[in-house]
């Protein structure tokens, strides 16, 4: 599993560097568009992904004492919480198609027009790197939905439940891509609003 | 040094694979007769048979690749056009495509390192033997989605796809075969996950990693570097198909965006991909030198070690495929001295093999003749790497016949050619029968002589001056392409014979026994073909890798000689 986030890292790494470049390159461009996200709701998600984490090391734990009940109930919980986070981001995602702000096909930059070309490449990258962050929560879910079902079944003992460790490991993982993401793409400045 | 053709060993009454018919039967079960029908191949977890189920797709493709490079050298035969520019492109394209990312990534890897790894560490199977049957899958899928791309009009940007030509202009397929491509990268990441977990939990009692082939090592060096690496290019290819379909213009200066951006991230990955082609085939080469010169390799630890050294220096030196495109001249000169510095491990490698060879027991059969063609094509192909690599005259090379030259002595000349030797080496022990010895030989003859011929005039070429992707040429370049077209039908004589006479040999093989070669190694401790579990019994290693006697060896050969029993 360590060897897969590896390669989930160098997977998110080339986004990284075209964001630092896009970043160098046009910063002030960044900073208006930047100015476009909602920091709050960003902000709400990032809460919500750290409590998941936090009940996601509460399910592992319980599983490695062999305590069922509160493996299926921890992990009911995570799963939930993802959810909470998608819907959020759908809030998020229609809110900047109906701005105009959707990268291609609907993108309308009424600000200073100096800026439209930077701009409308950020609100690209924010499309690529949050839905590549998404579509990995979307398969985070079904994996915990999978561990459910296994745990409820009695698969895992203090011996075994490394599939509940692994999917942990996971967990992590899309939460901690969030935790760079969120101040990269949210709080390049301070909010005025 | 003995002029000897052949050796003597306790172990084998001769190396000939298979002129000790009569002694040996085939083994009632094997991983090939198990289970029985197309379904139980399709739908297998045993590596073997996943290794078999490449080594045909594989084969394909790699005949297809070959029918393009043939347009390509029918264009080149004179000066004009015979083929128009925009379908020379596409072929071009389709033989780069299909030559790196279906043959060359996969081949060594998919093919042998599937088969073997797990029985050289003393494994039942990988680690994930589902995972590993999906990774085929992905390849077919993603390889069916390229070739779907190219049959119905092609890609014309060349295999390296550049921005903003590749995004903006190019009115070929180029979605399409990018997403192949992107398919075809996951089959590699699932195929390096499971050689590196394994490779770490499956090793049988006794399997130190010192005492690890150097094939296994030369694999998870490998393996590494397809995880590290392969993501990067899968990103860009998202980045790319992203801004072809959205317009957006990351890799696009009309639109404030980058082409160079593109070039780094591609090269990021496509220069190490270069080591996930030879890395292999250096390990196969290992193999191959110890067996037939009855010694250890030289320096085991420094050939094992060299291996990471390459892995980790490929990472650094992706710059030097911009030294015109832009980047800083600090950047080139870093760029050149690393690029320079990954030279040192690939050097000691073939320092180590020649010394290998030195006062060894040494007998020329077909896969030890690729092992040392191997050897001498990979040197030229190597110090011509050093040329591409100096500033100075990289300029003056850029984008000429001599590129072309350098990476297909390295990646035909080395990769092509271990891959072939390892094929030969280890038939016995897939399909428990050997190949007619001496169209074996004849070939490699043909396909050594074939590829010297074919790509050495383009050093020439290039230097002088003719660059490369244009379809017409002046005049004066006639005499040099002439030959190397000639050069390319001898060596396609050459690739078509084995896939004959290694068919023929399915049927008509003479039975080989265990291990034909008298070689070292717990993959000729088994039955050839193996069975599905591949050992009888959990096997313990107590001895180091290539624990081998030359000098027992020769003498016993001396001795049978004097005896008139040779």
């Amino acid at each position: 599993m360590w060897a897969f986030l590896v390669t989930e890292v160098m997977f998110f790494g080339g986004l990284f560097l075209a964001y630092t470049f896009l970043r160098w390159k046009h910063h002030d461009a960044v900073v208006a568009a930047s100015g476009h996200l909602d920091w709050i709701l960003g902000g709400v998600n990032t809460g919500v992904l750290l409590v998941s984490s936090l009940t996601m090391a509460m399910a592992v734990h319980a599983a490695q004492e062999g305590k069922r009940k509160a493996t299926v109930n921890f992990l009911i919980l995570t799963m939930i919480l993802g959810a909470v986070f998608l819907g959020v981001k759908a809030f998020e995602y229609s809110h900047k198609w109906h701005d105009g702000l959707f990268p291609g096909f609907n993108f309308h930059w009424i600000e200073n027009p100096a800026y439209a070309g930077g701009a409308e490449m950020f609100l690209f990258l924010y499309f690529v790197m949050t839905g590549l962050h998404g579509l990995h929560m979307v398969v985070g879910i079904g994996l915990v939905a999978w561990i459910i079902k296994r745990a409820n079944r009695g698969d895992f003992t203090p011996e075994y439940n490394i599939p509940v460790e692994i999917t942990g490991l996971y967990w992590h993982f899309v939460d901690i891509v969030w935790i760079f993401l969120y101040p990269l793409l949210y709080l390049i400045q301070p909010p005025h609003h | 040094m003995e002029t000897a053709s052949t050796i003597s060993t306790t172990t084998a009454p001769t190396t000939m694979p298979g002129a000790a018919n009569g002694v040996f039967e085939m083994p009632k079960v094997t991983y090939l007769n198990a289970q029985e029908g197309i379904k139980s191949w399709l739908l297998t977890g045993d590596h073997k048979r996943i290794a078999i189920l490449y080594l045909i797709s594989i084969s394909v493709f790699f005949a297809l690749g070959g029918v393009f490079a043939s347009l390509i050298r029918i264009e080149l035969l004179t000066p004009g056009p015979e083929l128009d520019a925009e379908m020379y492109n596409r072929a071009f394209t389709a033989h780069g495509i299909i030559m790196v990312f279906m043959f060359l990534i996969p081949a060594i890897p998919a093919v042998l390192g599937n088969f073997l790894l797990p029985i050289m560490i003393g494994a039942r199977d990988l680690a994930f033997p589902k995972v590993n049957l999906l990774s085929w899958y992905l390849y077919i899928i993603g390889g069916a989605l390229t070739m779907s791309a190219m049959v119905i009009g092609g890609v014309d940007t060349g295999w390296t796809f550049y921005t903003p030509y590749s995004t903006t202009y190019s009115q070929s397929y180029v979605f399409l075969t990018g997403l192949g491509i992107f398919i075809m990268g996951f089959s590699s990441i699932t195929t390096g996950l499971n050689f590196v977990i394994t490779t770490h939990k499956m090793r049988a009692p006794g399997m130190t990693w010192s005492r690890l082939p150097l094939f296994v090592w030369s694999q998870y060096a490998t393996s590494l570097v397809m995880l590290l690496g392969t993501p990067v290019i899968a990103i860009t290819v998202v980045l790319l198909a992203a801004e072809r379909v959205f317009g957006v213009g990351i890799f696009n200066p009309n639109l404030g965006g980058d082409p160079v951006l593109f070039q780094h991230l591609f090269w990021f990955y496509s220069h190490p991909a270069v080591y996930i082609m030879i890395l292999p085939a250096m390990g196969v080469i290992s193999e191959l030198i110890a067996a037939f010169s009855r010694r250890r390799v030289f320096g085991y630890s420094f050939v094992a070690f060299s291996s990471l050294a390459i892995a980790i220096f490929g990472f650094l030196v992706w710059g030097h495929h911009l030294f015109v495109s832009g980047q800083s001249a600090y950047a080139g000169i870093i760029f050149s001295i690393l690029s320079f510095i990954v030279a040192i491990p690939s050097a000691v490698k073939v320092f180590n093999w020649t010394t290998t060879l030195y006062k060894g027991s040494i007998s020329y059969e077909t896969p030890m003749l690729y092992a040392l063609a191997f050897i001498g094509l990979f040197a030229i192909g190597g110090l011509t790497g050093l040329f591409c690599a100096a500033l100075g005259l990289d300029v003056h090379i850029t984008d000429t016949y001599f590129i072309i030259a350098h990476f297909h002595y390295v990646m035909v000349g080395s990769t092509v050619i271990a891959y072939l030797g390892g094929i030969h080496y280890w038939w016995p022990k897939m399909t428990g029968r050997g190949y007619p010895e001496f169209w074996g030989k004849l070939s490699a003859l043909l396909i050594y002589v074939g590829f010297n011929l074919t790509f050495f005039p383009q050093f020439i070429l290039g230097y002088l001056g003719m660059p490369r992707r244009y379809h017409v040429y002046p005049p004066e370049y006639q005499v040099l392409n002439i030959l190397s077209t000639a050069g390319a039908s001898v060596l396609a004589v050459g690739f078509m014979m084995p896939v004959f006479y290694l068919l023929w040999s399915l049927k008509y093989g003479p039975i080989t026994g265990p291990n034909p070669w008298g070689a070292k190694g717990l993959e000729w401790e088994t039955a050839s073909p193996p069975p599905t579990f591949n050992f009888d019994a959990t096997p313990i290693v107590t001895e180091e890798a290539y624990a081998y006697d030359a000098e027992a060896d020769e003498a016993a050969y001396q001795a049978a000689l004097q005896q008139g029993k040779r």
